[in-house]
Order: structure tokens, then C-alpha cells, then sequence
């Protein structure tokens, strides 16, 4: 597969649904895209887009829900959907909700969106696994900023209490948040030894390097969770978006589509 | 009328025994295990509970994960807490999506007593009452609670079971049907009705018949689901009988009284009162002397029961 080819179809789609949309979250989409793209290419098993509830998958809850356009563009081109369906993000009737819907989209494990709750969420499944003696796990994307909520921390101490060797954090760390970069708004310190210290184990790794993010999740396990620290760029792939947290929730103009398009090949 | 055992002792004994002939429930709770009761539970399957430590948010989080994965978890904690603190989670991580999540939340109301106003929910029915999904269930005895708790199993959805800290005056019978959203008529009357729920349903009986010794006949009905709240009852006696009076341990603000009042509005009969807790936080008390305070005594609803009917 040519992972460079896909990853830039998912950002050309993404930028689509957003400008049609005329709302969205286009830096935080375009910086988890490959993190995404390696999980469901390259890491996610039994993921069946004839049978979205197979028991036995790999669960994946994007937490940090807004950044869900990255999320749609892959279950369409998997087929857990049409690709016309993307066209509608967002409007009245569609199945593809601002934040995800499990009951409304195939392929969406979790409702998420608010802060924090799919992580949380996720460790439940993971424990849920564990109790059923099931081997699936549980990937989950968290942000950097989603990380200032307290619950993400109750989650993770839950989850080194219980030993969920089969739950893995991904954390989209661009650095960057609504009303600026991390470390103005709420610093988050060295939030691997945050981790650390909580009882998982952590890697640092370019979270736009696909082969990086796939040997990240499919290590083997030391019997502890584990937190990816995925380094990105937020707004990657449109260079004005790029590093511009700005671009987090805001509508693009035509002008802005029109360019965006040209550098994407759209 | 005999009194039975504690409410939040009878939900644990109707757990263990869910647990025997249900494979699928799983019991959470957030360090309150001796409180809440589930570890009557917990004592009879370690290995199907499990604590979150004081941290219910997450608790109820992950009380989502286990629903996502086909378990029926029961998550118990303080109502205040359960409700309040993680009023969001309860919202959108089992609410939203309609996950099969039982919370069944103790300590509720006045009956707390001693620890005072932090502790005592007057809010919750309110709160779980807003929630699109939810149903929300108010037993008022040990037989009605042991129903509720298989009952809630049955509903597909998240389900509040409101569980007392005390006891409560046995007023039901084994035999009767327990359907949820369906109030049950526990004495006819023609004068006035009293709707009520939880620990107000044995104090509503004793009004009934405080009225009955002044010669106005008083109906008891005993409303165990505030939502889905039992609209052909409540409009039934509304063109039956002079007067209808809610009681209930809460606010006066969203629970019982305004789920009637809703119902009542915009059709005319009977005139209408509620019995709660009129828009204060509670205090630190004996939960009997609690009652008297708050005026949700069997003498407050027959006075205002009179008051109504003789206007």
C-alpha cells in the first residue's frame, strides 16, 4: 500500500467535508491523520466493514472526538460506508455527527466528544476484555489539550491498577489547543512522566511516520498500558494551517478552500 | 405496617441474587462498597466487581466500556455523587448512546441524615429526569426494590434506581405486578389523591388515613417511576377526585410534583399541591427529624391535602 498516497486522499477528503460543512476542526484532524491511517492499515484487527460489531476486533475510540473527519474518510474508503455519505458531515440526517455517534455510524465503537470521556470509556472496554477473558484491545487517541481533563487521569490510574496491558493510548501531541500552545493555556509538563508515573509505559515517537506508529502499537507488551507520544503538527499537510492553532475550529473561506485545495492536489 | 430492612441493604441482597441467574452483571462501585451495599454482592463474587476508587466520573465511564462490551454493569455510589459529580458522564458516555448501564445511587434525600447538606441529594431525580434514554425509578420498600432491581435489567437503556440509606415501612406485597411506568393503586379513595414515591409512600398512606379520621376520602398511589412518569394514571384522577397531592423526598423543583405537574397542565380537574423540599440544601439531623424540618411528614400532606379539597 502507499501509505504517502492514502494519508494525502484522507487530508483532500477531510479539507472537502470541512469547507462543505462550513464548520469542523481541520488542524486537529489533519495532525492525526497518519496516526489513524496506521491503525486501521496496519494495526487493527478483525475489522470487518461487513460486520462492524465483530466481537473479536480491536476496538478504536477516537477520544479527542473532534478531530472525527480523519476517522469518516477511512471508514468510507474501508466501505463501512459510501464515500457520498461524507458529503453530508454535519448536516441535518446525516449519520456522520459533529462528534461520533456509535448508533448512528458503522464502524464508531464509542460516543465521543466530550473531553476526556473516551479515554475513560476505553479503559472500561479494555477491563470489559480482560473480565471476558477476550484477547481484543483497545486503541485510544487522545489530544494534548484533552489531557488537562482530570479524567484522563482518573482513567489512567484505573488502568495500571488493573493491569490493562491491552489498552494503548495515542496521544496527538501538536502542542496546540483553542486559545493557544499548550504551555500557555495549561502546561502539561513531561506528560510521559506524568504517565510513567501513573504506572504505564511510554514511547516518544514522529506521529506522521506511519512505520513508527504501527511498531509503537504492535511491541510487545511489558504488562503495562501504554501511552504513544505521537509528535505532530497540527494543521499538517496545509502549511498555513500548519503550527497555527487558529486553524483548530475555524471555517474556511473559499479562498482559504481554493488554496488549500491547490496544495493538496484537490 | 412492619418495618422493613434498609433500602440500600435490600439492593444489595437483590444484586447477589440478579448475579446468581445473570451471568452478564457486573457491579462497580467508587470506595463506597459498605455503604452503598453492593459489597453483599462483591462478598458473593469478587471476581464480577470491581472498584474505582472515589472517582466516579470514571467510574461511570467505564461502567459505559463494560455496556459497550455486553455486560449489564450496576455502578453505585452516592446519589450526590453519582448524579451530580458526574452528572456529564452519565450524560454522554451512557445516556447518549443508550447503553445498558444501571445506576443505582444511594444515600439519597434527607435520609442521609447526620452528614448534612454535601451529602444529601435533593437534586438527582431531577437531574436524571432531563436525560434523553433514562429511566428513573424511586422504590419505596425492600419487596419494591428487589423487583426494581430485576426490572432494571429488563429495560433496554439506562436505568436510576433511586436506594435509600434507611428503612422504609413495608407497603407492598410479593404478588403484585411491578411494571416500570405504571403507578400502582395501594388504597382507593374519591375526595383526594396523594401520588408518591420512595420513603414519602408509607408517610402518604398514614395521611390517607389522618384524612379519612376528618372524613375525606384519600386515595394512595404509589408512583415508583418518575420517568417514564405514568400519564393515564395521573389524568385518570385528575377527573376523579378534588385534589392531588405529590410527595416526595426532594426538591419540589423536578422531581415527582413537576413530572405531575407537567402532565396536569393544560387539563383541567383536580386542584393540585406537592409535598418536597421547597428549593433549600439540607442540613445535618437525624434523618426522622430531617423529615420534620423539611415538613414531608404524614401530617404536611394531609394538610395540605385538606387544604386543597376544602378551598
Amino acid at each position: 500500500m502507499d501509505y504517502e498516497k492514502k494519508a494525502l486522499q484522507i487530508r483532500q477528503d477531510v479539507v472537502r467535508m470541512l469547507y462543505r460543512a462550513q464548520s469542523g476542526h481541520p488542524g486537529s484532524s489533519l495532525s492525526c491523520v497518519e496516526i489513524v491511517e496506521a491503525l486501521y492499515y496496519n494495526v487493527l484487527r478483525n475489522i470487518d466493514p461487513d460486520n462492524p460489531k465483530r466481537p473479536d476486533r480491536d476496538r478504536f475510540v477516537m477520544s479527542k472526538g473532534h478531530g472525527c473527519p480523519t476517522q469518516y474518510a477511512i471508514l468510507a474508503d474501508l466501505g463501512f460506508f459510501p464515500r457520498e455519505d461524507l458529503e453530508d458531515f454535519r448536516q441535518v440526517g446525516s449519520h456522520l455527527q459533529g462528534h461520533p455517534d456509535c448508533n448512528k455510524t458503522p464502524g464508531i465503537d464509542c460516543n465521543v466528544g466530550s473531553l476526556g470521556q473516551g479515554a475513560s470509556v476505553s479503559a472500561g472496554m479494555a477491563l470489559a476484555a480482560k473480565h471476558a477473558g477476550a484477547d481484543y484491545k483497545v486503541y485510544c487517541l487522545i489530544g494534548d489539550g484533552e489531557s488537562q481533563e482530570g479524567i484522563v487521569w482518573e482513567a489512567a490510574m484505573s488502568a495500571a491498577h488493573y493491569k490493562l496491558d491491552n489498552l494503548i493510548f495515542l496521544l496527538d501531541h501538536n502542542g496546540l489547543q483553542i486559545d493557544g500552545a499548550n504551555d500557555k493555556v495549561m502546561s502539561l509538563g513531561d506528560i510521559c512522566a506524568k504517565f510513567e508515573a501513573f504506572g504505564w509505559e511510554t514511547v516518544t515517537i514522529d506521529g506522521h511516520d506511519i512505520q513508527a506508529v504501527t511498531n509503537a502499537c504492535l511491541a510487545p507488551s511489558s504488562g503495562k498500558p501504554r501511552m504513544i507520544n505521537c509528535l505532530t503538527v497540527k494543521g499538517k499537510g496545509v502549511s498555513f494551517m500548519e503550527n497555527n492553532f487558529g486553524w483548530h475550529g475555524k471555517v474556511m473561506s473559499e479562498a482559504d478552500y481554493s488554496a488549500a485545495a491547490k496544495e493538496l492536489g484537490i | 405496617m412492619k418495618m422493613g430492612k434498609s433500602m440500600r441493604v435490600a439492593y444489595g441482597e437483590a444484586l447477589r441474587d440478579l448475579g446468581a441467574v445473570n451471568d452478564k452483571i457486573v457491579v462497580l462501585d467508587a470506595d463506597l462498597a459498605g455503604a452503598t451495599q453492593t459489597c453483599i454482592f462483591r462478598d458473593a463474587y469478587p471476581d464480577r466487581f470491581y472498584d474505582f476508587g472515589i472517582a466516579e466520573a470514571n467510574m461511570m465511564c467505564e461502567a459505559a466500556g463494560f455496556a459497550h462490551s455486553g455486560y449489564i454493569p450496576f455502578a453505585s455510589t452516592f446519589a450526590i455523587f453519582g448524579a451530580g459529580r458526574a452528572f456529564e458522564m452519565v450524560r454522554n458516555a451512557i445516556c447518549y448512546p443508550k447503553l445498558n448501564v444501571k445506576l443505582a445511587l444511594s444515600h439519597s434525600g434527607v435520609c442521609v441524615g447526620e452528614d448534612g447538606g454535601s451529602h444529601q441529594s435533593v437534586e438527582d431525580i431531577s437531574l436524571m429526569r432531563s436525560v434523553p434514554n433514562m429511566t428513573v425509578i424511586v422504590p419505596c420498600d425492600e419487596i419494591e426494590m428487589r423487583k426494581a432491581v430485576f426490572a432494571a435489567v429488563d429495560v433496554d437503556g439506562p436505568v436510576y434506581l433511586r436506594v435509600a440509606r434507611t428503612a422504609s415501612e413495608i407497603v407492598t406485597e410479593e404478588n403484585t405486578p411491578f411494571v416500570p411506568g405504571k403507578a400502582i393503586t395501594l388504597k382507593e379513595g374519591s375526595d383526594v389523591a396523594l401520588f408518591a414515591c420512595g420513603l414519602m409512600v408509607p408517610r402518604a398512606l398514614q395521611a390517607a388515613k389522618l384524612l379519612e379520621e376528618e372524613g375525606i376520602s384519600a386515595a394512595v398511589v404509589n408512583f415508583h417511576t418518575i420517568k417514564p412518569i405514568d400519564e393515564e394514571a395521573i389524568l385518570a384522577w385528575n377527573s376523579r377526585v378534588k385534589a392531588i397531592v405529590t410527595a416526595e423526598e426532594h426538591s419540589i423543583i423536578g422531581g415527582l410534583g413537576s413530572a405531575v405537574a407537567e402532565v396536569l397542565a393544560g387539563n383541567p380537574g383536580a386542584r393540585f399541591g406537592r409535598i418536597g423540599i421547597n428549593d433549600v440544601f439540607g442540613i445535618s439531623g437525624k434523618p426522622e427529624d430531617l423529615f420534620r424540618y423539611f415538613g414531608l411528614t404524614a401530617e404536611n400532606i394531609a394538610d395540605k391535602a385538606k387544604a386543597l379539597y376544602s378551598h
